[in-house]
């Protein structure tokens, strides 16, 4: 969804109308069709396994189909307490993933480390990977995880996820190393 | 409970124990770190003992606290240890059980190690040595379980700080990134 620059201001405006209209099309897709890989670790998995269960149901936001596979996912959720052992494996789950691609801190532990201080706890995971929205609680409540979903659903489509932010950075790079 | 084990044991090896005691229904004997091995195959082979079930390995540090009430070169010949590696048995035959200690200083962590007589002491040995450092003379395999490769230190020793990290890897795209510094000033 690049912007070109052109010579006259009406035609700037005119592909700069249809590329945004275009992009939130295509937002508007990509936050109700989450497919999401769960990272999960430790207790938080009980409490996110109860928000994908029937009752709090995370289907009806969309994000219903867990892949196992990051390859087949753009939203992941970081369940439960990372070590800095876990922390390469972490950093390439994330890599795998397709673009863009979101990340949710589920708990306080994957969010800042929660009451673990020691020597192998990573103290956040956003040490090693990008996070979009930090959940608090231990664990959270499933009305929690449904509010930040809602959250990201919002980021997404006015595009302000971090890979998607990245992505339009690294455009802009690029349109100025083409002019230069 | 099994008293009669550690007067056993004190009439075969007496050269072999430093001290014994009962604490909380438990017996144990304290022994000398040279003489380990040969009080072990007793405790294993011995029909009066029969221990064939180990049940764990792991290690105290005494930097900066001592037992109450038993001044401390009374027990030990090698001056004032900084660990006890404490290995429990237990015979289901004879169904007794007893505790091996034994008192390591800080400048010679070493200890006989006992995977070869009793198989699951092995991985049990490995954690000790990952967690304070105590190496296995013998052990047959004698590497980090838990932690990483290129973790520095030994993190249950009372003298690891807190805080301290060790991280493997970090964000490539914030400003300060500890590691990537690092590097680049190398």
């Amino acid at each position: 969804m690049g912007v070109e620059l052109s010579t006259t201001r009406l035609e700037d405006a005119a592909k700069w109308a249809k590329a945004s209209m275009a992009e939130k099309a295509v937002n508007w897709g990509r936050k109700f069709s989450l497919f999401s890989y769960p990272f999960v670790t430790a207790c938080c998995g009980m409490e996110f396994m109860s928000v994908a269960g029937p009752k709090y149901d995370l289907a009806r936001f969309g994000a219903e189909f867990p892949r196992f596979s990051p390859r087949q996912s753009d939203l992941l959720m970081v369940v439960g307490t990372v070590t800095e052992k876990q922390g390469p494996a972490v950093k390439r789950v994330y890599d795998q993933m397709a673009e863009p691609k979101w990340v949710i801190a589920f708990g306080v532990c994957a969010s800042t480390g929660g009451f673990y201080q020691n020597y192998s706890t990573m103290p956040g995971v956003d040490q090693v990977i990008p996070v979009d929205v930090y959940i608090p609680g231990c664990p959270p409540r499933p009305e929690q995880v449904l509010d930040a979903l809602i959250l990201l659903m919002d980021r997404i489509q006015s595009g302000r996820g971090h890979s998607q932010l990245r992505d339009k950075r690294e455009q802009l790079i690029a349109a100025g190393n083409d002019e230069g | 409970m099994s008293q009669k084990v550690l007067d056993a044991l004190k009439a075969i090896h007496p050269g072999a124990i430093e001290h014994t005691e009962s604490q909380h229904g438990d017996e144990i004997v304290w022994v000398k770190r040279d003489q380990l091995l040969v009080v072990a195959t007793a405790l294993k082979t011995d029909p009066q003992f029969l221990f064939d079930a180990p049940v764990f390995c792991t290690c105290i540090d005494r930097l900066d606290w001592q037992p109450i009430g038993v001044p401390l070169a009374q027990r030990w010949s090698e001056g004032k240890p900084r660990f006890e590696v404490v290995y429990q048995l237990r015979s289901t035959t004879h169904r007794h059980r007893i505790r091996i200690k034994i008192a390591v200083p800080e400048s010679d962590p070493r200890v006989p190690s006992l995977a070869g007589l009793w198989k699951a002491f092995d991985w049990q040995e490995r954690e000790t040595f990952d967690m304070y450092g105590i190496r296995f003379d013998g052990h047959p395999d004698l590497r980090r379980i838990y932690m990483y490769d290129e973790f520095v230190g030994y993190p249950l020793r009372k003298d690891y700080p807190k805080e301290k990290r060790q991280p493997l890897v970090r964000r490539d795209d914030l400003p300060l990134n500890p590691i990537k510094v690092a590097r680049e000033h190398k």
